[in-house]
């Protein structure tokens, strides 16, 4: 085999051209499976609510905007949709503020934590041998440790508060993508078209970044996905146990929901509220990430 | 397999290993230095000195690491800056209600979520299939604490047929030999004190285990979804076996394999949910216990319950490969 | 009298938003006692759904069996589940293909064994294990006792489908499928596997229906063909008259593709053209017309019927029949 011609059989076998149709397949079973689309409707009406949040939202989020008393939150009504929560505010409004919170934090801790990951997997991945140990030895001694609690140290450290909040997150899904990474490159290592290519002497890396790790992503898309989910409910939980931001005037949904606790029996919509937008923003990732990974595995092609 | 255990175990060596050196770390990272952070502002001098003694502050880092692990392995975990107890006795305190709420979130998460996924396996594409599918995506997305107020809210303050917080009623005349209260109701023949205490578990073993629960159902179906095309399936029925023999014999030991190492999984998160739902129900257990050192910035606590919590999850694990290991006879020569 | 009677079977695979598949299409053959029967054919034309069909292991969502398979008289397809788990692996037993994926990874071979004794014969566990050493050791397994105790992975290739053959073998069935016995096995022990088949339905006078791809499997061990092709009978006869005289070209392909040593050297292989994909549906014409060398106008207008006695083909214009000295 020429040189030439094993580059046609990788081309074929990892790029463009199998991508291509991968991703084509994909796209076709996504767009037939109905719990994708509603993953889809669900993550746009979450994106949409939290860029337009200031436009859409009718009151400001930060300021009494009507009289309430421990024991009279007024409930919803034709002017308030949600009714005022124990500070008198619109309780509608901070819902559509809050979005735009759990998307910051969201996509923020995201982004640190799967670049983390990437950058550690990837070390492990390519170079295998002792970096591989130490990392996989490390990623296992992180994961030893429930991710809830491992958050709760790194706030804590980490002063509470908003950033504290996002980089703990972060930091909990460092060795997941990590693992996940790694795991993805190795299967790859091993797979007919890397040794071709090796076989023919293409360097390593080459090999590395122009075949390994872009076969290996798909997962880590599909992972991100649902991760988005996780980072939003567990950005509650630190809100709830009073890990995020001091500042009463910031909506943030599981800060709200806390803070609503006093409340449940005289008004327990105010809990309701913020419960279910965490659920639907949560659920539509999660429902677009698992058909993603439904669609993008090779085990439902037919 | 007993080299196979001994094997698992020397790899246990290293990671909490590693964990003592992060936690140790940790505390030297705290905002203020470990003094301060360990003990607060108001700091008594024989507290310092507690500390000191505890770190021997004024060493090199490695022989202060060494003071700590060596006090560690003598169960001395500093003291709780909120309450003054030594660290080990507020988690031997503690640590009971815990495992009996987990236990119970995961009793429920197990007992109800296999032959839920097993069924809807075995009527895949049935309308329970797709409901199971459906109610588990949602499961895994509801936040405990969250679902912790609804069911409090609901059972507890509007239909009034369940407590809605602690471990036990305290108007009961109860003792409580073992610190598991339910069980307490038993041994000490106080059958009020045992249905009391198990209602106290009912609401928060559920929010606990609700997320466990949908994961359960998603892997058993999974798993099941892939044994029953398995050609040995096929080789079972063939042989005219009973359904019953089919299904415990063949399908379910295969299948039980996934499922049984996700399970293991799941004790970190019920360690972690704990945290919140006992927050929730004010149910006195380890959870409750971080969550008040949260507020109260108490980070010997934090350092220790963290530390345990871990070694904690490590064992279990390490009991699911052996549990793996005897189920499954080709990871035993691998 | 015949031990096995299929007539008419048909299998139709049925998928919400696909087209129906129908893969087995008015199949009809019969076994006698002691007799071997192959079927024949290229992965895919229906033979394996035919032994499944007989065995009542096809799923029963989304598939639709029709026709008739008696067993010793008694209708298969309308028998009640629990009357259909007696008889099988008693009176009928099926081999697999794939000896690896077909035994239970985590349970050992003993168990496997001894399951059918204790279900179907009632045995006690210890009385179970004494025979099923013994049938372990019929099937040439060395130190059947050692082998009881492991588990799959454990054993060779050979070793496993020796082990799946005893546990079909272990309540003396009437009927013995072997379906493509000998196909994910070693050419040396592949011939071990027949002979041992071979002996062994000699010996008990089990029926036995072969089914495979492999013209040279079928030389050695069947007394009738039937060749198979997308889903129908497109050929039967004796193996003596069928190797001798081939008539259908879809047979003679099979033959012409098979290396022979009674060829001169240097003689090329004949592989058939195109694949089985290229296949008509039945009802537009002869499924076999796009691949067929001696195709004339008639076949893409209508499907030949399967005709003749003894010898019977399903062909338009079939070869010339050689005289075959008997």
């Amino acid at each position: 085999m020429s040189l030439s011609q094993a580059e046609v059989v990788l081309a074929g076998d990892s790029g463009d051209g199998a991508g291509g149709s991968l991703g084509r397949d994909a796209w076709r079973r996504l767009r037939r499976n109905p719990v994708a689309i509603a993953g889809a409707i669900l993550v746009f009406l979450f994106v949409a609510v939290a860029l337009l949040a200031p436009w859409l939202a009718p009151f400001p989020p930060d300021k009494p905007v009507g009289q309430v008393t421990p024991t009279s939150i007024p409930g919803p009504s034709a002017e308030h949709w949600f009714g005022l929560d124990d500070l008198g505010r619109d309780e509608f409004t901070r819902i559509l503020w809050g979005a735009r919170w759990s998307l910051v934090i969201g996509v923020v801790s995201l982004l640190l934590g799967m670049t983390g990951g990437l950058l550690l997997g990837l070390l492990a991945g390519a170079f295998g041998g002792v970096v591989d140990t130490v990392v996989m030895r490390f990623v296992d001694m992180v994961l030893a440790i429930p991710g809830l609690l491992f958050a709760i140290g790194v706030a804590a450290m980490l002063g509470s508060g908003l950033e504290a909040v996002m980089i703990a997150i972060a930091v909990v899904n460092v060795p997941i993508f990590a693992r996940l990474l790694r795991g993805q490159m190795l299967a790859q290592r091993q797979s007919d078209y890397v040794l071709a290519a090796t076989s023919v002497g293409v360097r390593r890396r080459r090999i590395v970044l122009g075949h390994i790790l872009p076969n290996s992503l798909t997962p880590v898309i599909v992972q991100g996905t649902l991760t988005l989910a996780t980072a939003i409910v567990d950005a509650a939980g630190l809100a709830f146990l009073g890990l995020s931001s001091n500042d009463p005037s910031i909506p943030e949904w599981g800060r709200m929901l806390a803070d609503t606790q006093r409340y449940l029996s005289s008004a327990p919509l105010l809990a309701v509220f913020p419960g279910l937008a965490i659920i639907f923003a949560a659920l539509g990732f999660t429902l677009l990430g698992e058909s993603l990974r439904e669609a993008l595995d090779p085990k439902y092609r037919r | 397999m007993l080299r196979f255990v001994v094997r698992r175990l020397a790899l246990l060596v290293p990671i909490l290993l590693g964990l003592s050196i992060l936690l140790f770390l940790w505390v030297r990272a705290l905002p203020g230095g470990p003094a301060e952070a360990l003990l607060g502002e108001r700091a008594t001098p024989e507290a310092v000195e507690r500390v000191r003694r505890l770190y021997g502050l004024d060493r090199p880092w490695y022989e202060q690491y060494f003071t700590w692990v060596g006090n560690l392995l003598r169960g001395d975990l500093g003291v709780s800056t909120r309450t003054q107890h030594p660290v080990l006795e507020e988690l031997l305190r503690t640590f009971p209600a815990t495992m009996e709420l987990a236990l119970t979130a995961m009793i429920f998460a197990v007992g109800v979520g296999i032959p839920l996924g097993y069924f809807a396996a075995r009527r895949h594409g049935s309308w329970l299939d797709h409901l199971s599918v459906a109610g588990s995506l949602f499961g895994i997305t509801i936040p405990v604490f969250f679902l912790g107020y609804m069911l409090k809210f609901v059972f507890a303050e509007k239909l009034g047929i369940l407590p809605t917080d602690g471990r036990q009623d305290p108007l009961l005349d109860v003792v409580h030999p073992t610190g598991f209260y339910v069980l307490d109701g038993l041994v000490s023949g106080n059958l009020e004190a045992f249905a009391d205490a198990f209602q106290h578990l009912i609401l928060p073993g559920i929010a606990l285990g609700t997320i466990p629960l949908a994961i359960v159902v998603r892997i058993t179906r999974a798993s099941v979804l892939d044994v029953l095309h398995e050609d040995y399936v096929r080789t079972a029925e063939a042989k005219g076996l009973k359904p019953a023999t089919i299904r415990g014999r063949h399908v379910l030991r295969n299948a039980m394999l996934p499922i049984i190492t996700i399970i293991g999984l799941q004790v970190g998160l019920l360690l972690g949910g704990a945290v919140l739902t006992e927050t929730v129900f004010a149910f006195p257990g380890f959870g409750k216990f971080i969550a008040d050192s949260i507020m109260a910035r108490d980070y010997a606590v934090l350092q220790g319950f963290i530390l345990f919590t871990a070694v904690v999850f490590v064992l279990v694990n390490l009991l699911v490969d052996i549990a793996y290991g005897l189920i499954d006879p080709r990871v035993r020569v691998a | 009298m015949s031990l096995l009677k299929v007539e008419e079977l048909s299998v139709v695979f049925r998928q919400r938003g696909r087209e129906d598949v129908r893969a087995v299409d008015g199949v009809s053959f019969s076994v006698a006692p002691g007799e071997t029967v192959g079927l024949v054919g290229e992965s895919g034309c229906g033979k394996s759904v035919t032994s499944l069909a007989v065995m009542g292991l096809l799923p029963r969502r989304g598939v639709l069996v029709e026709g008739s398979i008696a067993f010793d008289g008694t209708e298969l397809l309308t028998l009640p589940a629990d009357k259909l788990r007696t008889l099988r692996g008693r009176d009928m037993a099926i081999v697999f293909q794939d000896p690896m994926s077909s035994l239970n990874p985590v349970v050992p071979i003993g168990v496997q064994v001894t399951e059918v004794l204790v279900r179907h014969r009632g045995l006690s566990s210890g009385e179970a294990r004494a025979e099923a050493a013994e049938l372990l050791r019929r099937v040439g397994i060395p130190d059947p006792a050692r082998r009881l105790r492991e588990y799959p992975h454990q054993l060779s290739g050979g070793m496993r489908q020796r082990a799946l053959i005893a546990a079909a073998l272990a309540c003396s069935p009437r009927l013995l499928i072997a379906d493509e016995p000998t196909t994910a096995l070693d050419v040396t022990i592949q011939a071990q596997i027949l002979e041992l088949l071979k002996g062994l339905v000699a010996d008990t006078g089990t029926a036995l229906v072969l089914i495979t791809h492999d013209l040279g499997v079928v030389a050695g061990m069947c007394d009738t063909v039937h060749v198979m092709y997308s889903g129908r009978i497109v050929e039967r006869a004796s193996r003596h008259e069928l190797f001798a005289s081939p008539r259908h070209p879809y047979t003679a392909g099979l033959l012409a593709s098979v290396p022979r040593l009674d060829r001169p050297r240097g003689e090329r292989l004949e592989p058939i053209q195109g694949s089985p994909r290229d296949t008509l549906p039945w009802s537009r014409g002869c499924a076999f017309a796009p691949r067929c060398r001696n195709r004339v106008d008639e076949c893409a207008r209508a499907a030949p019927e399967l005709h003749g006695g003894s010898h019977s083909l399903r062909c338009f214009n079939p070869i010339e029949a050689k005289a075959v000295n008997r």
